[in-house]
C-alpha cells in the first residue's frame, strides 16, 4: 500500500505543469478557444516534445511506454490549465484503442505518427440514441469484395474536427445491443461520405456529430478481428474515464484554490468574507469533496487496466460517481462563493465550472454509474 | 503507487487474523456483530487477552511495553478486529492518557500507570467537558487549589464515558483563574475512589447508561499525580487531541456494518422481492458503499504519507467528519431496512440471549431489536471528539481562512 508518486512521475507532472503555466495562461486559453479550430498547433508541438503525446505509446513505436499512473500524474495539470487540445481524445483514448492492435502495421504506424505529434486520431463510437451505452452500435459496415461500406451516425465525438483519422466502430453483424458483431475502422476524416457537424461544447472544447454516408473503405482499414473489438473499445474507454477523473480533480483543485484566494481578499461588512463561518464551512466541505475525488482518481488509475472486468468497473463506477458529485458541488459552490463575479465570462472560475459540468456529462454521469455500481455490487 | 499491502503487511494481517480466530470467543463476537450490549468484564477480558499477546499497548512504542507497531500495522489490527467482531477498545487508557503519560509524565508515573493500562488492570475515563464547557473546552471551571502536597478539586465534569467502571480519571482543572483561559489549566490524574467524587448516570435517548456526570467536592489529589507543569495542561490536552489519527474514521467498523446492512436488506422483503433489489434502496446502499471506499483510500493515503512525515494538516478532521457521517448513514439505513419492526423498543431484546416465545410466530426478525437504539446512539458521533462543525472550523484555519 503506497500512494506516493515515483520520482519519474513527479518529474513528468512538474514538466507538464511548468510548460502549461508558461505557455497556457488564461489569456492563451481564451484566444485558442475563440480560434476557428479551437486548438493550437504550436502547443500540440510542445506537448509532443514534452512526451505527453507519446506518453502511452509503446517505446518501440517511439513513445514513452507509460501507463495510467503517469497519465494520472499529468492529467490534473491539463485540467487545471483548461487545456483544449485533444490530449484525452487522441493521446489517451485513441492511443489505448490502437495499442490493442499495435501488431498491425497500420495501427503501429499511426501510433508512431501520433507520438510525434504528426497525426491526431479520435474514437468515434457512441451514437446519438445510445446515451452512455457502449454496446449500442447501429452504424453498419457491409463488406463486398475488398471494400467495406459504412453508414451511420456517431454523436458528440470529441475533437473529431481536429482528427486526421476517426476510429469508427460499426456493426458487421448482429443487432444494436449485441456484444459481438462490432468492428473497428480507421476512417480518414477527409474520406468521401464523411460529414462532420462541428460545434463547441459547453466548456469551449470542440466536438462533432459524424455522419457516414456510404463511406467506402479498403478491407485493410479494419483494425482487429471482424465483429470482435468491443472489448478493446471498452478497455480504452475505461482508461479514458480514469484520465478524465484525474483531469477533473485538477479542475477542482484550481477552483478551490481560486475560491480560497477570493474569500480572503473580498471585503464586505468591513472584513474579508472568508471570516464568515458559513463560508468557511462551505469551503471545508469543498475540500472534503476534493479529497474524496482525489482518492477515487487514484483508485481509477490503479484499477482501469485490471484484467478482472467486474473489479475494474466497480472501481471506475465508484470513481466516476464520486468525481461527478464532487465536481458538481465544488463547481457550483465556487461560483456561489465568488458571487456575481463567479457568473462572469471574465473570470476563470466560470470556465473551470463549465469544464466540470462537461466532465459530469461524459462517460456516464453520477447517477448512471451509481446504478451500474449497485448492479455490479449485487452480482 | 499501489493499492495492495506489502507482503510483510499481509503477513501481519494473517497474524492478527490467527490471533482473533484463537482468542476471540464466539459469545463476545456474536454480541458485537449483532449490536448487543457489552459489559465491563467483556471489555476488560479482551484487553487482557491482548496484553497476554504483547498487544495491550496497541499504539505504544516498545520502550513502554507496546508492540512498536507503525500506523499501518495499527490500522490493519483495528480493521481486522472490527471485521471479526472484537470489542472496540475503550480508548481512554491506551489511546488517550497513555500517550500523554509517555510524552509528559515522570518515570514514576510511567511505571505506576502504563503497565496497568496495558494489562487492563485499571480502567480510565476522561474528565474534560463541563456543563458550561463543551466545544469551548478552555472555558472549563472545575477548580484545583494547592494545599501543601495536594490539590483540592471542586467542580463538575460531564459526558464522562463509562466512568461508572473507572478506577482513574484524567482531568483538566483550572489552577489559575487570573491567567488567560488556556494558560491556567492543569492536567491531573485522579483516583476515582477518592472521597468527594460522585458519579451520576445520564441516560441517553437509546435508553443506555454510557455517560455520566462526575462531581468533585473537596477531592484531595497528591501533586505527584499532576502531569507536567502546573498551568500547562492545555498543551498536553492538545497533544492528546492530535494524537489519535490512524483509526479516527473507523473504516473497519463501517465495513462490517455495511456488510450487515446488505445481509439484512437481502433478507427483508418488499413486494415479494428482497429490499436489496429495490432500486431506490439499492442506490442508497451503493452511495454509502462508494463513499466508504473513497474514505478508505483517503485514510490509506494519510497512512502512506505518514511514512515520510507525520500529517499536520486537516487530514484528521476530514477523516473524522466523513467517518462519522458514513457511520450515521449506515445506522440510518439499517433502521429503515427493517421497516415497522424497527418500532418495537424492548431493552431486554437488546441483549444477547433474549428469546422469542417459541410457541408463537416471531415478532419480527431478531436482528431488528437493536437497530433503533443503535441509530439513536450513533447520533453522538458527529457531536463528540470535537463536533463536526468544530472540525470544519479547524479545516478552515488549516487552509488559511
Amino acid at each position: 500500500m503506497n500512494f506516493e508518486f515515483s520520482d519519474e512521475q513527479r518529474q513528468l507532472h512538474e514538466a507538464v505543469e511548468c510548460y502549461l503555466s508558461e505557455q497556457y495562461g488564461f489569456d492563451r486559453y481564451q484566444s485558442i478557444k475563440r480560434s476557428v479550430t479551437g486548438w493550437d498547433h504550436s502547443i500540440w508541438r510542445g506537448l509532443a516534445d514534452l512526451g505527453v503525446l507519446g506518453l502511452t505509446v509503446p517505446a518501440e513505436l517511439g513513445g514513452l511506454g507509460f501507463g495510467p499512473l503517469e497519465t494520472l500524474a499529468m492529467m490534473g495539470d491539463c485540467g487545471r490549465s483548461l487545456l483544449l487540445e485533444p490530449v484525452l481524445s487522441s493521446a489517451i483514448i485513441a492511443t489505448a484503442v490502437l495499442r490493442a492492435f499495435a501488431a498491425e502495421s497500420a495501427a503501429g504506424q499511426l501510433l508512431s505518427a501520433m507520438a510525434a505529434g504528426e497525426k491526431i486520431a479520435v474514437l468515434a463510437h457512441f451514437e446519438s440514441s445510445a446515451r452512455y451505452d457502449s454496446q449500442w452500435v447501429t452504424t453498419r459496415a457491409r463488406r463486398s469484395g475488398g471494400t467495406y461500406t459504412l453508414d451511420g451516425h456517431k454523436g458528440v465525438v470529441m475533437h473529431a474536427g481536429a482528427a486526421d483519422i476517426l476510429l469508427v466502430s460499426a456493426r458487421t453483424s448482429g443487432e444494436a445491443a449485441d456484444v459481438q458483431g462490432v468492428s473497428l475502422f480507421m476512417v480518414p476524416r477527409a474520406a468521401p461520405g464523411v460529414v462532420l457537424d462541428i460545434y463547441p461544447t459547453v466548456d469551449g472544447q470542440r466536438a462533432a456529430d459524424v455522419y457516414l454516408n456510404r463511406v467506402e473503405l479498403p478491407v485493410a482499414s479494419r483494425l482487429g478481428p471482424e465483429g470482435g473489438v468491443l472489448i478493446a473499445v471498452d478497455a480504452a474507454l475505461d482508461i479514458g474515464l480514469a484520465a478524465l477523473c484525474a483531469d477533473a480533480v485538477g479542475v477542482m483543485q484550481a477552483l478551490l484554490d481560486a475560491t480560497i484566494d477570493y474569500v480572503r481578499e473580498r471585503q464586505q461588512f468591513g472584513q474579508p468574507i472568508g471570516r464568515f463561518q458559513a463560508l468557511q464551512h462551505r469551503i471545508a466541505d469543498m475540500l472534503i469533496h476534493l479529497e474524496a475525488a482525489r482518492s477515487m482518481s487514484y483508485l481509477a488509475a490503479l484499477r482501469c487496466t485490471a484484467a478482472d472486468v467486474r473489479e475494474r468497473r466497480l472501481a471506475l463506477s465508484a470513481a466516476k460517481t464520486v468525481v461527478g458529485q464532487a465536481g458538481r458541488f465544488i463547481g457550483q459552490q465556487a461560483v456561489q462563493l465568488h458571487g456575481g463575479m463567479g457568473m462572469t465570462d471574465e473570470l476563470k472560475v466560470s470556465h473551470l465550472f463549465k469544464r466540470l459540468t462537461a466532465a459530469q456529462l461524459m462517460f456516464g454521469d453520477s447517477d448512471t454509474h451509481l446504478q451500474r455500481f449497485a448492479a455490479l455490487a449485487r452480482s | 503507487m499501489r493499492l495492495e499491502f506489502t507482503d510483510e503487511e499481509q503477513a501481519f494481517r494473517e497474524e492478527v487474523r490467527e490471533f482473533l480466530r484463537q482468542k476471540l470467543s464466539a459469545d463476545i463476537s456474536e454480541k458485537v456483530l449483532n449490536g448487543y450490549e457489552l459489559g465491563r468484564d467483556e471489555s476488560v477480558q479482551w484487553q487482557r487477552r491482548l496484553h497476554e499477546r504483547g498487544w495491550g499497548g496497541m499504539g505504544w512504542p516498545v520502550e513502554f511495553g507496546g508492540p512498536g507497531w507503525n500506523s499501518v500495522q495499527q490500522y490493519i489490527f483495528e480493521e481486522e478486529s472490527a471485521l471479526a467482531g472484537a470489542p472496540r477498545l475503550i480508548p481512554f487508557g491506551t489511546k488517550m492518557v497513555a500517550p500523554v503519560i509517555m510524552a509528559f509524565g515522570t518515570a514514576v508515573q510511567q511505571q505506576r500507570f502504563l503497565p496497568n493500562i496495558s494489562a487492563g488492570a485499571e480502567w480510565w475515563c476522561q474528565g474534560y467537558s463541563e456543563p458550561g464547557a463543551g466545544s469551548d473546552l478552555a472555558s472549563l471551571k472545575t477548580r484545583a487549589v494547592r494545599d501543601g502536597q495536594y490539590y483540592v478539586v471542586d467542580g463538575q465534569k460531564t459526558w464522562n464515558t463509562l466512568g461508572q467502571y473507572a478506577d482513574w480519571i484524567f482531568c483538566l482543572v483550572r489552577t489559575d483563574s487570573q491567567a488567560k483561559q488556556q494558560s491556567g489549566i492543569t492536567f491531573l490524574l485522579i483516583d476515582m475512589k477518592s472521597p468527594g467524587i460522585t458519579v451520576r448516570p445520564i441516560v441517553l435517548m437509546d435508553g443506555g447508561h454510557e455517560v455520566n456526570e462526575v462531581w468533585f467536592e473537596n477531592v484531595r489529589v497528591p501533586i505527584e499525580n499532576r502531569i507536567g507543569e502546573e498551568n500547562r495542561g492545555w498543551t498536553y490536552a492538545k497533544f492528546l487531541l492530535g494524537h489519535e489519527r490512524t483509526n479516527i474514521a473507523g473504516i473497519g467498523i463501517a465495513k462490517r456494518e455495511l456488510a450487515r446492512l446488505k445481509g439484512i436488506a437481502a433478507r427483508e422483503f418488499q413486494h415479494g422481492r428482497p429490499l436489496l433489489e429495490d432500486p431506490l434502496f439499492a442506490a442508497q446502499i451503493a452511495q454509502v458503499e462508494i463513499d466508504l471506499w473513497a474514505l478508505e483510500i483517503t485514510n490509506l493515503r494519510v497512512l502512506s504519507a505518514e511514512r515520510r512525515s507525520p500529517a499536520a494538516g486537516p487530514e484528521a478532521s476530514i477523516l473524522k467528519i466523513r467517518g462519522t457521517e458514513i457511520h450515521q448513514s449506515i445506522s440510518e439505513l439499517l433502521l429503515r431496512a427493517v421497516g415497522p419492526y424497527a418500532l418495537p423498543f424492548r431493552r431486554e431484546a437488546m441483549e444477547a440471549g433474549w428469546q422469542f416465545d417459541p410457541t408463537r410466530e416471531a415478532p419480527g426478525p431478531r436482528y431488528a431489536s437493536t437497530l433503533a437504539a443503535a441509530y439513536f446512539n450513533q447520533r453522538k458521533l458527529s457531536i463528540f471528539g470535537g463536533t463536526n462543525e468544530i472540525q470544519k472550523n479547524i479545516i478552515s484555519k488549516m487552509i488559511g481562512l
